[in-house]
């Protein structure tokens, strides 16, 4: 009698082990065929010229001659050279200064234009604009616009009788200058993701909240604030990972100048590409940079469960 | 009749202020580009002596406009339709499924956001010449059917989508394909019009990979042409600038378009 129990009951559980393994080759058949059409061109086409790239970083190229064999070489170098440090802490300071300013921007933007207002489609165009237009047009205009002889900005700062700095011309201005123009441009961007993230949070809690009294600041930093942040990870994150490889207005607005005052990282991996020819050291640079924002969006992946709410 | 507030003018002119400030730069390209040739060395002013679409025409004829405007069109919408479709099954797959190694398959997908496109261009160039694809509509499309970007977009939003949803369709009998089309997706529509815009501008405005990769004029797109612009007329600058305008145009009408489904809300998703 007993041993017959025993028998039935690890045949059930064989059986149902089984039914376990099954359902979760079945889950892993799912999870292959939801991300094959995504997986396979990344990584034909990112992951692949990636690690090529690695490749790379361990020999001396100029891109037409065959490649010779480095080592860690380029490392060294890239490593013990002050100006990759310099560009580094150009980078950084790019970043501590636009980071705040394009999301604390977009932020506010985002939340007076998610209220019911007249032209409000008008409005959040508007703020688009500059997103969609191109830096070499754009640069233009603010080259004029932040010009420290006859700009617009320095007549606007003499009216109210404030100091006029140099700008784009003053080797301590160049990098806000840069700021300054690139959260103009992303403003819109940083509207837009959190515009999405405003819009999908149910407008029932919020008049819950002001039938039980709270008011304006008690509703945006008790409510919308908290369920606005997996809208402000991604926003942190994609800002940073982007924010490290900021090239393209630098190059147009300031040639990376005046003396080298506004050269990015990528600045410099350009020139070691295109200028000397040395895509050994290009692809070392990158790959040391890769290493940086890796860390730093790893770091925030793990940090997101202390602060980001999901449902 | 409802009062007027201060509060509300006060918003009002600080939206209207802010959007003056936005929009100047795009008034000063398209003032630039309708101001004949002789008065481009007076410097900017708003007021413009003459208005000329000259620049225009001079636009038209010194590059096959019209195909290269269909390149350009026929480039992005593909792209940004793969992905849509590429980034939305992924993005329910790294929000929904449980499986062995999910942070760190999350972690490749995000890494190929963090090398400059810069070093990339030269091994793609490479792998593309010998798979004799170069110079192609296919090489142009390459780095673009999948986005690494989209799919953190998207998965941002599913996150939010509760799972109780899902439960209650799975009770009816539907299968993740159900769930994926009827459930999910409709619910993430702001998180995909924004990315419909993003997609669409990536590929528009993308210049160094199709500089490193066409070379007949014909497979020619918006970017390449204004360069060539840009080298032809050094100082004529209207010109240039009509380009500007030419290029910027486009997007800001799928910018409007998409721009509903942003506001559209929860009200129209069904979720109550």
């Amino acid at each position: 009698m007993n041993t017959e129990t025993t028998a039935k009951t690890s045949q059930l559980e064989s059986l149902h082990r089984t039914s376990q393994r099954k359902k979760a080759i079945k889950n892993a058949i799912w999870v292959l065929a939801f991300l094959a059409p995504s997986a396979i061109p990344l990584l034909i086409f990112k992951i692949i010229p990636m690690f090529a790239s690695a490749w790379v970083s361990l020999h001396e190229w100029n891109m037409i001659a065959p490649m010779e064999w480095a080592g860690f070489g380029n490392y060294t170098r890239l490593l013990t050279s002050s100006d990759t440090w310099a560009v580094f802490g150009h980078t950084l300071l790019y970043i501590a200064g636009y980071l705040p300013l394009v999301y604390g921007g977009g932020l506010l933007i985002a939340v007076a234009l998610n209220q019911k207002l007249k032209a409000r489609g008008f409005l959040r165009a508007a703020y688009f604009v500059p997103v969609v237009t191109s830096w070499v047009a754009v640069a233009l205009v603010w080259q004029w616009l932040l010009n420290p002889k006859n700009g617009l900005i320095n007549y606007l700062l003499s009216l109210v009788n404030l100091p006029q700095p140099g700008w784009w011309t003053d080797p301590t201005w160049a990098i806000p200058s840069v700021i300054l123009a690139s959260a103009w441009k992303d403003l819109g961007f940083v509207m837009v993701i959190l515009l999405a993230g405003l819009q999908a949070i149910p407008q029932e809690i919020q008049e819950a909240a002001a039938v039980d009294g709270a008011g304006r600041w008690r509703r945006f930093w008790n409510i919308t604030f908290p369920l606005l942040t997996p809208s402000t990870f991604f926003v942190v994150v994609i800002s940073l990972i982007n924010g490290f490889q900021v090239f393209d207005q630098v190059y147009v607005m300031t040639g990376g100048g005046p003396s080298g005052a506004s050269r990015v990282v990528v600045s410099r991996i350009y020139d070691l590409a295109f200028r000397y020819g040395e895509a050994g050291a290009a692809s070392a640079l990158s790959w040391i940079l890769f290493a940086f924002i890796l860390g730093i969006t790893a770091v925030q992946m793990y940090g997101q469960r202390k602060w980001v709410n999901y449902a | 009749m409802r009062k007027i507030s201060l509060r509300s003018i006060l918003l009002y002119l600080a939206l209207a202020f802010g959007a003056a400030v936005m929009l100047f730069p795009f008034l000063w390209t398209v003032i630039t580009s309708i101001t004949p040739q002789g008065n481009l060395s007076d410097g900017p002013s708003l007021i413009v002596d003459n208005p000329t679409l000259a620049a225009y025409t001079e636009l038209f004829d010194s590059i096959p406009l019209p195909r290269i405007i269909i390149n350009s069109f026929f480039i992005a919408i593909l792209s940004t339709l793969l992905q849509l479709i590429t980034g939305s099954l992924a993005a329910y797959a790294f929000s929904r499924f449980e499986f062995k190694g999910k942070q760190f398959v999350f972690g490749c997908y995000l890494a190929t956001l963090m090398i400059p496109l810069q070093v990339l261009v030269a091994p793609l160039f490479i792998m593309l010449t010998k798979m004799q694809l170069n110079d192609s509509y296919f090489a142009l499309l390459a780095p673009n059917i999948a986005s690494a970007f989209g799919i953190f977009l998207l998965k941002q939003s599913i996150d939010g989508v509760p799972r109780e949803l899902d439960e209650a369709a799975r009770i009816d009998g539907a299968g993740h394909l159900r769930i994926w089309a009827q459930v999910v997706m409709p619910l993430t529509k702001p998180a995909m019009a924004a990315l419909i815009v993003f997609a669409f501008m990536e590929s528009w405005n993308s210049f160094l990979w199709p500089l490193v990769v066409i070379r007949s004029p014909e497979l020619m797109t918006l970017p390449l042409g204004l360069s060539y612009l840009q080298g032809q007329f050094t100082t004529e600058w209207n010109v240039v600038m009509a380009g500007s305008v030419v290029s910027i145009v486009p997007i800001v009408i799928v910018y409007l378009f998409a721009q509903k489904h942003i506001i559209a809300g929860m009200a129209h998703t069904g979720l109550k």
